[in-house]
């Protein structure tokens, strides 16, 4: 059970947030500091394939370029996790086990999390035996819309401890929340419920990551950490296929939550291409011209 | 009392279909020959050079699967939209420092280039394609497919028609490209802008650029997604950086600067065939 009053009482100023967002995204950035920052955001990446038509063959393929980026390349650091559906996280675990590439799964109905709490405590359950180190699961935006805040919370309640060790990030699908108070309410929900991560978006629906939604969700994340002392993970999915937008993210990263969550361990990216755009980024900073995306593998 | 203020435009680049200022700030001064007033023209940055690439990219599939039939006819509109400017235009040249009758000249010469590869638009792909006796039991052919994104360096001397003349073999093939305007005097190129943005060219099929081609020659010819470089610069150090440069990724690079634009023999459709690249297909036969 949660306390409504307490989830209640944080309202979002939505004219003082873009405010801040604008302020955030015009900083200049030095060229080291950007060096820095992409070399940062290829950890922080969680490659994703989340399609109806994704075959063994295709997530394996996902695998390696995980582990190999761009081997023209030396040093470059590896992405974070794998993401997948929970019929392929068996392979994907398989692929990934001679690296310390994490297997992620999406669970509990992904994408609408239209299905009974039995069902979605099973299929976490089937992720977790199949190999997946990381849990994505979606919250009930239905129940959620319709005030069953209760629900909602002790079915996140539930899954996490199905998950035990096992991270678990919750999706708040923010698209479908209609405002920035509702995101603010489902993360300080989800938080209190036992997320480790909270997250934007499924990347299912046309509306997913906009940086309003993401100051809101981080500014609930240092709330939540100036009163428990917790430090929970965010992960902002969708949408994000551009470096610049991506060093923009950790601008906001810093300077609302400060160095410590400048970690793949507190912060990811949900994204498929975004990997490639950095890496061409990071040739361009060194060769000095810029790159086509032709010289870079597509998975 | 006249109560009217004088508008004064304000000469943009033209990117992605869209009348950008430059990213970096940066004017160009110029003086009009004839009533010395200055304009300013944007100084393009190699950050617009960037854009304008991205949008040349996502051009190039839409426009390369275009039909002939329907890039010529859009070719013609735009020769339409410049005959139904040409008085701006001719003006422009005064302003230029050209003669009237030389001027008049010129733009019925532009008009007629448009017309003339919108023409070959449907065409040139059965003339220059060819079926090859093999001894085999195959079907071989040969035909031309568009090279990809084309960077232009625009001739300094020839405004309009050497401008024209330049992009438009490239484009009638279905390539998509970015072009900066003769540096000296880039009125009439930006002024063509607004004539193409009136006749159904599709966003960031041609895009252009204001600025120096020293400053910017090293990024027209070393950016990865470009495909070749039409040279029109007579700067021999410029030349020999783009096809130093060019070498990274085998970009194809052609150099008109010899040509001169205002003879009847510089239209021609082996120009179009510059920027084209030849596949040849074996099919066997029975199936």
């Amino acid at each position: 059970m949660i306390n409504p009053i307490m989830v209640y009482n944080n309202r979002i100023d939505q004219v003082g947030c873009s405010e801040r967002v604008n302020r955030i995204f015009s900083r200049s950035i030095k060229t080291e500091s950007k060096i820095w920052a992409l070399y940062k955001i290829l950890s922080m990446i969680d490659l994703t394939t989340l399609e109806g038509s994704d075959s063994p063959g295709k997530v394996k393929q996902l695998c390696y370029k995980a582990s190999h980026l761009h081997d023209q390349y030396p040093k470059l650091p590896q992405v974070a996790a794998i993401c997948v559906y929970p019929s392929m996280v068996s392979i994907a675990h398989k692929s990934l086990k001679s690296t310390n590439i994490k297997t992620a799964s999406v669970a509990t109905g992904f994408p609408s999390g239209m299905t009974n709490c039995k069902a979605k405590l099973d299929e976490v359950r089937y992720v977790i035996d199949e190999g997946a180190e990381e849990v994505d699961m979606v919250i009930s935006r239905g129940h959620f819309l319709s005030g069953e805040l209760n629900y909602v919370s002790d079915e996140i309640a539930q899954v996490k401890t199905a998950c035990g060790k096992v991270k678990l990030k919750v999706i708040l699908e923010t698209g479908e929340l209609n405002t920035l108070d509702n995101v603010r309410m489902a993360s300080d929900l989800a938080m209190e419920s036992g997320a480790d991560f909270i997250k934007t978006s499924t990347g299912k629906i046309s509306e997913s990551a906009t940086p309003t939604v993401v100051l809101t969700m981080l500014e609930a994340i240092r709330d939540y950490y100036n009163k428990t002392g917790k430090k929970i993970g965010m992960k902002p999915a969708g949408g994000i296929s551009k470096s610049k937008l991506a060093i923009q993210y950790l601008v906001m990263v810093k300077e609302t939550l400060g160095n410590d969550w400048l970690t793949p361990n507190l912060f990811r990216f949900g994204a498929s291409s975004l990997a490639n755009d950095v890496l061409m980024q990071i040739i361009k900073q060194n060769k000095g011209n810029y790159q086509s995306s032709n010289y870079f593998s597509l998975d | 009392m006249n109560t009217s203020l004088d508008i004064k435009k304000t000469y943009k680049l033209y990117i992605d279909g869209k009348f950008s200022r430059t990213e970096s700030g940066r004017y160009i001064q110029w003086v009009d020959s004839k009533n010395n007033q200055t304009i300013n023209f944007c100084h393009a940055s190699r950050k617009d050079f960037r854009n304008a690439v991205q949008a040349s990219r996502n051009a190039f599939n839409n426009w390369n699967n275009f039909s002939g039939y329907n890039r010529g006819q859009i070719l013609y509109r735009i020769a339409e939209m410049l005959d139904s400017r040409k008085e701006q235009f001719i003006s422009e040249l005064i302003l230029q420092g050209k003669s009237k009758k030389k001027s008049i000249q010129e733009v019925k010469q532009s008009i007629d280039r448009l017309v003339y590869y919108a023409g070959w638009s449907d065409k040139f792909q059965q003339i220059f394609s060819r079926v090859n006796p093999v001894s085999t039991p195959y079907y071989n052919f040969s035909s031309p497919e568009p090279t990809g994104v084309v960077s232009v360096i625009a001739p300094k001397n020839s405004y309009l028609l050497g401008f024209i003349s330049v992009i438009v073999p490239a484009v009638v093939g279905g390539n998509t490209v970015v072009v900066l305007a003769s540096e000296d005097n880039p009125l009439c190129a930006i002024s063509f802008s607004e004539v193409l943005h009136s006749s159904d060219v599709p966003n960031g099929v041609i895009n252009i650029l204001s600025g120096y081609c020293n400053e910017l020659a090293g990024h027209f010819s070393s950016h990865m997604d470009v495909n070749a470089v039409i040279n029109c610069s007579s700067d021999l150090k410029d030349s020999e950086l783009i096809r130093k440069n060019s070498s990274l990724n085998v970009k194809r690079v052609f150099d008109y600067e010899s040509i001169d634009w205002t003879h009847v023999d510089s239209q021609d459709p082996y120009l179009i065939m510059d920027c084209q690249e030849v596949k040849t297909t074996w099919h066997p036969i029975g199936y």
